[in-house]
């Protein structure tokens, strides 16, 4: 040490010579880096409300809430996130797991206010001026926390389908549907989709977590068709689910599927809680799905239940309607088994007619009308009663029951529903050549799009924009369609585009069997006059009170014939439903 | 304590002490004849704090463990979760990981170079330490979104790829840096009262090491070439090329060249990595994070830090919150139990010179 280690320091004084390295804010801003975690914006218009991001907050710093001018709908909470930024630590996990990817992160880092209330604020209502800023971090579709993509669920191929009428779709091993159920974010928001409210969300996290008999207990709290409903569902809540906005949604019918098929005896899986037996019984008519769901949990209540039921198998459109391809006789009769087993008194081959519904009004203190809708509707244009038209709902029961049909080589099905679906598949199975011919375009059709997707694989043909216009007599046993062609007219926002006939034109078709497709309509016949004149009908459905209650006190009505949607999970719903309004009128409580 | 002793608290509200920290000292004219560290002015409690929350929501919270090298915290974390998770991460994940920690490393000894001359009371080096380490802070901006708290090593990899054209930017840096270096030399190692202050301050005896459990350039001042890079080498750095940096010496002196040393270490490593860095993917997908269950197990990971063996116990009981996480900081065994040893027949102007040289870091001992 000498000299030279007191000099040389003073080299530092070289520095002052040099430009400064430091910026000189506010004089000069500094733009923060591309990425940069800075204040919050949030598309108000994308975002649903899912509060994933409130889930995901280490610091509690979102809440949701309602903002003015957004009202809760179809898979919308109407929730918004507010952040508090005395809290927020600027992670960023709330934009990596926002499954719309509506919120992002801007590289706005500099916001100076002397009111601390003004940083506990909603991104995207409260206009901070930032709104528009393109840079900040932003969620990476395929590196962030959501999964997008849906396990595919391995199907037959259709060149083997058509062959037979074993099960299109085979269904999930253990490892997929664990993966499948792992996607689910826990949002909720497919509760509201589903009639029947199941606990789509906690029986979803039982099957991710491996525990299949709780998830399935879950599932018989409102449920006792989930394994109908895991194979035929018409699955609203899967277009309700969070994950379905930029990715598909979670395969919520294919799980319950899953999980329903794990167990082939319910009753050592399924913990019911029985009520004391009541000294009250309740009639219930027709054995479908609303049905037998009223009769379980009315029995599980402690009440005596007699369902009446005019086929020979229980299951109504679930046993007659749909084909064997999607839901399979053992499946019914395994779900139907147990509601049975739960003291449910079940009367087959017994068809009620006026006579005996008045004998049944007097065994039975309540009773639930499940009748659905077995009358065709016809199409109303002259030749219809040619021998060769046949109606879908008569044919798929004759299928299901294993009576003989006969089809012919070339078929026509007049519809667009998801019956006349079935009737085309099944029809393909017989080996026809098949036309759906729909009045409308194919974007509109009712069908479940997986429906009509699996008919074009199997070879079905699909006609857009026809009109029945006659049906004609023609040689060799077969039967012509005379058909005209629709042009679509604009209904206006909100409506369905409708079919108008171009005058003028006339094609024929000339098959073995036109099938009729368009839809059904309850047949009320049954009710003697006495109670027909009190009970109010609209359009053709049973009107009912929030309870399932008509306009008779003590009759209560459910499924096809009294709601307008028309599907098993309704029907299940309308059945539960009723459960309630019975124990409330029986209770004389009724609200 | 006679009559003849002052009771002193240095800390924590002191420009000399590494953080929120106090040490209580008894001194005899200017020297100290006894000392104890006190901590508790964090109130953080961070290990109980990760008991109660789910796996993903503790990333932001173990950066800041170390506020100056918060990524040893999130590589260690994450490590250990997917030991114990079973996923295996991406070369280039690996790669980009050992980037991070590298310039995290590089960024906190540049940091200590300028504080190091702070704690005698010169202040130009500071100053130079925290500007020039602003430029790896950019780096980071760039590619984690955040300056000091990154929150950028997650499970599975990394939560970004490098950002186009970065890898000519931290080389830039690295340059720039190396320029700056012969500068710093020049009025730390090169100065009398650097020279005069550190030379032989707060030698260590030898058997400490092993007696206490000195790891880091604590260790490696007294000649004992234990680095975890080295000897249970983690990431990428097993296929790095570089020596285990030892001084002899045991004293701050010997201390500041193994920090400076290490500065050059890390700047060829980054070379090194940026050099090697492979392409593919950075991350593999996560479970569900929301409930994400660990299977049961327990693990304990460790690293280098720019203080010494940091390490990670973490035990899952299976459920979405960890049983228990203990964070192991090198500066506990510093702070406390030889700290506390070494102050002793000190002279009171050099308690701020011991303890970063030390290079305590209270939220290690108060985790």
């Amino acid at each position: 040490m000498g000299l030279k280690e007191v000099l040389k320091p003073l080299g530092a004084w070289r520095q002052v010579a040099r430009r400064p390295h430091t910026i000189l804010v506010p004089q000069r801003q500094r733009e923060a880096a591309e990425r940069y975690r800075g204040f919050h914006v949030n598309d108000l218009e994308k975002c649903i409300g899912c509060g994933t991001c409130t889930a995901v907050c280490p610091n509690d710093a979102i809440d949701m809430v309602r903002v003015p001018g957004i009202e809760p709908k179809k898979g919308d909470s109407g929730f918004r996130p507010r952040i508090d930024y005395g809290r927020c630590c600027w992670c960023g996990l709330c934009v990596d797991s926002c499954p719309t990817m509506s919120l992002r992160m801007t590289n706005e880092y500099i916001w100076i206010r002397d009111v601390p209330d003004d940083f506990v604020y909603i991104p995207g209502y409260d206009i901070k001026g930032f709104e528009n800023k393109e840079k900040g971090y932003r969620k990476e579709k395929e590196h962030s926390f959501t999964h997008y993509h849906r396990v595919p669920m391995r199907e037959l191929p259709p060149e083997e389908r058509v062959e037979t009428f074993a099960e299109v779709v085979l269904g999930y091993a253990e490892e997929e549907a664990r993966r499948e159920a792992d996607r689910c974010v826990g949002c909720g928001l497919c509760i509201a989709g589903c009639p029947d409210r199941m606990h789509i969300p906690d029986y979803i996290r039982a099957i991710a977590s491996g525990e299949y008999e709780r998830s399935v207990n879950i599932m018989y709290e409102n449920n006792p068709f989930a394994e109908l409903c895991g194979k035929v569902c018409t699955r609203r809540c899967e277009s309700y689910c969070s994950l379905g906005h930029e990715g598909d949604p979670v395969a919520i019918r294919w799980l319950k599927r899953f999980a329903t098929e794990r167990f082939s005896d319910l009753k050592q899986v399924i913990k019911v809680k029985k009520a004391e037996p009541k000294d009250k019984s309740i009639g219930i008519i027709g054995a479908g799905p609303g049905g037998l769901t009223a009769a379980y949990y009315l029995a599980l209540r402690g009440y005596r239940v007699t369902v009446y039921e005019a086929m020979p198998e229980p299951g109504g459109m679930t046993m007659a309607g749909i084909p064997k391809y999607r839901f399979p006789f053992p499946s019914l009769k395994k779900q139907v088994d147990f509601i049975l087993s739960q003291g449910v008194d079940l009367k087959l081959n017994y068809f009620v007619d006026q006579e005996r519904f008045r004998r049944l009004m007097k065994e039975h203190d309540a009773i639930y009308i499940g009748v659905g809708l077995m009358k065709p509707w016809t199409l109303g244009v002259p030749g219809e009663d040619h021998p060769n038209v046949i109606y879908a709902i008569d044919y798929l029961r004759k299928v299901n029951f294993n009576e003989p049909v006969e089809i012919g080589k070339k078929v026509v099905v007049i519809g667009g529903g998801d019956v006349a679906m079935d009737a085309a598949r099944v029809s393909r199975r017989f080996g026809a050549e098949v036309i759906i011919a729909y009045r409308r375009r194919k974007i509109d059709m009712p069908a479940d799009h997986e429906e009509i997707e699996g008919a074009e694989e199997e070879g079905v043909e699909i006609w857009e924009k026809i009109i029945p216009l006659r049906v004609e007599d023609a040689p060799e046993g077969r039967v012509k369609l005379v058909y005209g062609k629709a042009k679509m007219v604009d209904q206006g926002p909100g409506r369905r585009p409708k079919p108008v006939l171009i005058e003028g034109e006339e094609y024929e078709l000339v098959v073995d069997r036109i099938i009729v497709a368009i839809g059904q309509q309850a047949d009320l016949s049954f009710l003697p006059p006495e109670v027909a004149e009190k009970i109010e009908v609209e359009r053709g459905r049973i009107k009912v009170n929030h309870r399932q209650m008509t306009s008779y006190p003590g009759i209560f009505a459910g499924g096809d014939v009294a709601n307008r949607v028309a599907d098993a999970i309704s029907a299940i719903a309308d059945g539960l439903r009723a459960v309630k309004g019975i124990e409330l009128y029986l209770q004389g409580s009724m609200d | 304590m006679s009559k003849k002793e002052v009771r002193l608290f240095i800390g924590p509200q002191h420009p000399g002490v590494t953080g929120n920290m106090s040490v209580e000292v008894l001194l005899k004219g200017d020297t100290i004849t006894w000392a104890k560290t006190h901590i508790g002015y964090l109130h953080r409690g961070f290990e109980k704090l990760m008991e109660r929350r789910i796996y993903i929501k503790s990333f932001p919270l173990v950066c800041r463990i170390c506020v100056p090298e918060p990524d040893t915290n999130e590589e260690n974390f994450a490590r250990a979760l997917e030991e114990l998770g079973g996923i295996d991460i991406p070369e280039r994940a690996k790669w980009i990981r050992t980037l991070v920690l590298e310039l995290s490393r590089l960024q906190m000894f540049i940091m200590w170079y300028g504080g190091i001359a702070g704690s005698m009371g010169l202040s130009t080096p500071v100053q130079w330490g925290i500007g020039d380490r602003d430029y790896i802070l950019d780096l980071f901006e760039e590619l984690t979104g955040g300056r000091i708290y990154h929150i950028y090593i997650m499970p599975g990899g990394v939560r970004k790829d490098l950002p186009e054209g970065f890898e000519e930017r931290v080389l830039k840096v690295m340059d720039m840096i190396e320029r700056r270096l012969p500068e710093y030399d020049e009025i730390i190692m090169e100065n009398a009262v650097v020279q005069k202050r550190l030379k032989g301050l707060a030698r260590i005896p030898k058997e400490w090491v092993d007696e206490m459990g000195l790891t880091g350039p604590v260790a490696r001042a007294c000649g004992f070439p234990y680095d975890v890079r080295k000897d249970h080498p983690y990431e990428a750095y097993p296929y790095l090329d570089f020596d285990v940096i030892t001084e002899e010496g045991c004293d701050a002196w010997a201390m500041l060249l193994v920090r400076r040393r290490e500065i050059d270490l890390s700047i060829n490593l980054i070379r090194q990595i940026i050099d090697r860095m492979p392409g593919g993917e950075f991350q593999v997908p996560l479970p569900n994070v929301l409930y994400w269950r660990i299977p049961p197990g327990e693990t304990y990971v460790k690293s280098e830090a720019t203080r010494g063996e940091f390490g990670y116990y973490v035990v899952s009981d299976g459920s979405d919150k960890p049983r228990r996480v203990h964070v192991n900081g090198p500066s506990f065994v510093h702070g406390i139990t030889l700290l506390e040893r070494l102050l002793v027949g000190q002279n009171i102007a050099d308690v701020a010179p011991i303890m970063v040289s030390l290079q305590t870091c209270p939220p290690e001992m108060e985790r």
